[in-house]
């Protein structure tokens, strides 16, 4: 019976480990910043996620195997939350470059953007 | 079982390596900010694979640190990082 | 085999970044490749089995640290173009390798001088652990036999937090630290600043909680608690105290008044200054983590929320 489980466990975790190769040959090919950001958080994530998966049956006590899904889904959450956001950085980045009239949503959607500080960081006399 | 999981944890150390590679490199801040995510979850991946292999339990409350504090990184970074060279200011 | 790679690779990784951000211009880029030095760090104190240390790598040096160097550099930006022309002439790049080679070598022989097996006195602090109740040796460590070292560390902190409060301009003298930030209240940075921080204060008083026994304790806990705080001050959500209200001061202080108290109390009763009681070892520990911990948040909290830039409201 532990063979199974074993065997369970090889899988996912080398299952995980080929989303982490996808997710670092997608980091390497593709050509903009919110494609590769894009393959960085999803890629990564899910094979986090298989990795935790698969290593579930292997720790002890109920309370490890909590906390191993508690890191998963803070890992999930703050990837997505901080690939928005660098995501808008980026957008930001490459229309200052290059300015040019996007499709009406990307114009309404820059006005009201998630986080600008209102002071300036060195501007106190 | 063990030698299988230091492997994992070997390889996606690399793939963190060849990705950091990438991510330094790439030209503009928003690329660069993407290391702070890599690291998170190829970090945490390793941790808990090497964890597991020397049956070290501890690891856990590690990688639970690091979660919370790389993302707390990510959004340092974003809040932070000047987004073009010739713009001094946010916004 | 495959265990060698794997221990030389963090090693190799972290040699690396170490290298890229010495050697690269940009002011950010160098933060982030420190950063992840940092969080590799993490990884390289856990193959060494220093897990509590590993924790405070991943709290101090991935997170707190990396705001303080992001911070700066943004605002060191507009003189980066200057400091980039200034070049300096061959002589001086000639003497610094000189210096860095100097340093290297006398590192080196150090290093490989050291006695081996190293003399150490782990025996004798673990004989003495079961008497004070703790399981974790570095808690045992920090907290009975050089607790001393522990109580001037917290009052070392104190006196950074005095340090950058003096950097504060006359007219805005006890104001509220670092500018205001402000975050769509809809927006995605708000979400996460409210979601996040609830996790991350229960992680943090776990982790201060088991340091008794296993790897952890009250400083981890701590920057955990001060890096969700300073979050949610990030967002918008929650803004920095101005630093002369009266309860900000009370309770920087109150952490290591305890620990003072409890030194002096052990010095009328034990003989010793911090010297702990027969059979009263693991309460008096527990009076002070307890103390210090939300000293401790707070005072980094406040450390990292920069010098006043604004008056106090009236």
């Amino acid at each position: 019976m532990s063979s199974l489980v074993d065997v369970f466990t090889y899988i996912t975790i080398a299952t995980g480990a080929f989303f982490f190769l996808a997710g670092t040959v997608g980091l390497l090919r593709f050509p903009d910043t919110l494609t590769r950001l894009h393959a960085l958080t999803k890629a990564d994530n899910l094979g986090l996620g298989l990795i935790v998966l698969g290593l579930l049956p292997q720790v002890d006590g109920v309370m490890n195997g909590l906390k191993l899904i508690a890191i998963w889904l803070l890992v999930l959450l703050s990837g997505a939350d901080a690939g928005q956001l660098i995501a808008r950085a980026a957008r930001r980045t490459m229309r200052r470059a290059a300015p040019h009239r996007e499709g009406p949503a990307g114009a309404a959607g820059s006005r009201s953007s998630a986080m600008e500080p209102t002071a300036k960081a060195g501007g106190q006399p | 079982m063990t030698d299988f999981l230091f492997a994992a944890a070997g390889f996606v150390l690399a793939m963190v390596a060849v990705g950091l590679v990438r991510v330094l490199r790439g030209p503009g801040d928003a690329d660069r900010m993407m290391a702070a995510q890599l690291l998170g979850s190829g970090g945490i991946a390793a941790l808990l694979l090497g964890g597991a292999a020397t049956g070290n339990g501890s690891v856990v409350d590690v990688s639970l640190t690091l979660a919370l504090l790389a993302a707390f990184a990510s959004i340092a970074f974003v809040k932070f990082a000047p987004f073009s060279a010739d713009d001094s200011s946010e916004s | 085999m495959i265990v060698d790679a794997v221990y030389a690779a963090p090693a190799l990784l972290i040699l690396s970044l170490g290298i890229y951000s010495t050697i690269v211009r940009d002011t950010f880029s160098a933060t982030v490749g420190f950063i992840a030095y940092g969080l590799l760090l993490t990884v390289a104190w856990v193959q060494l089995h220093g897990v509590d240390v590993a924790l405070t790598e991943a709290a101090i040096g991935g997170g707190l640290t990396g705001l303080l160097l992001v911070r700066a550099s943004a605002r060191l930006r507009p003189t980066e173009a200057l400091a980039r022309a200034e070049a300096p002439g061959g002589a001086m790049r000639l003497l610094a390798g000189l210096m860095a080679g100097g340093v290297f070598v006398v590192l080196a022989i150090a290093v490989l001088s050291l006695p081996d097996p190293a003399p150490t006195l782990a025996p004798q602090a673990a004989e003495h652990m079961a008497s004070l109740g703790v399981g974790n040796p570095i808690t045992a460590v920090l907290l009975a036999y050089r607790a001393m070292d522990t109580m001037l560390e917290a009052i070392v902190l104190l006196l950074a937090l005095i340090g950058v409060w003096s950097l504060a301009p006359d007219r805005v003298w006890g104001g509220r630290p670092g500018p205001r930030y402000n975050a769509d209240p809809e927006g995605i940075l708000a979400f996460i600043a409210r979601v996040l921080p609830p996790v991350g204060i229960i992680v943090g008083i776990y982790i201060f909680w088991i340091g008794a026994d296993h790897p952890g304790g009250k400083f981890q806990g701590a920057t955990i608690v001060a890096a969700m705080w300073l979050l949610t001050m990030m967002a918008g959500l929650a803004d920095a105290p101005p630093i002369n209200r009266r309860w900000v001061r009370i309770l920087l202080v109150a952490g290591p008044a305890v620990f003072v108290a409890v030194g002096v109390a052990g010095a009328l009763t034990a003989g010793a200054f911090l010297g702990y009681p027969e059979g009263w070892a693991k309460p008096l520990i527990l009076v002070i983590e307890f103390a210090l911990m939300p000293s401790l948040a707070l005072t980094l909290g406040l450390i990292m929320a920069g010098t006043p830039e604004r008056p106090a409201a009236p």
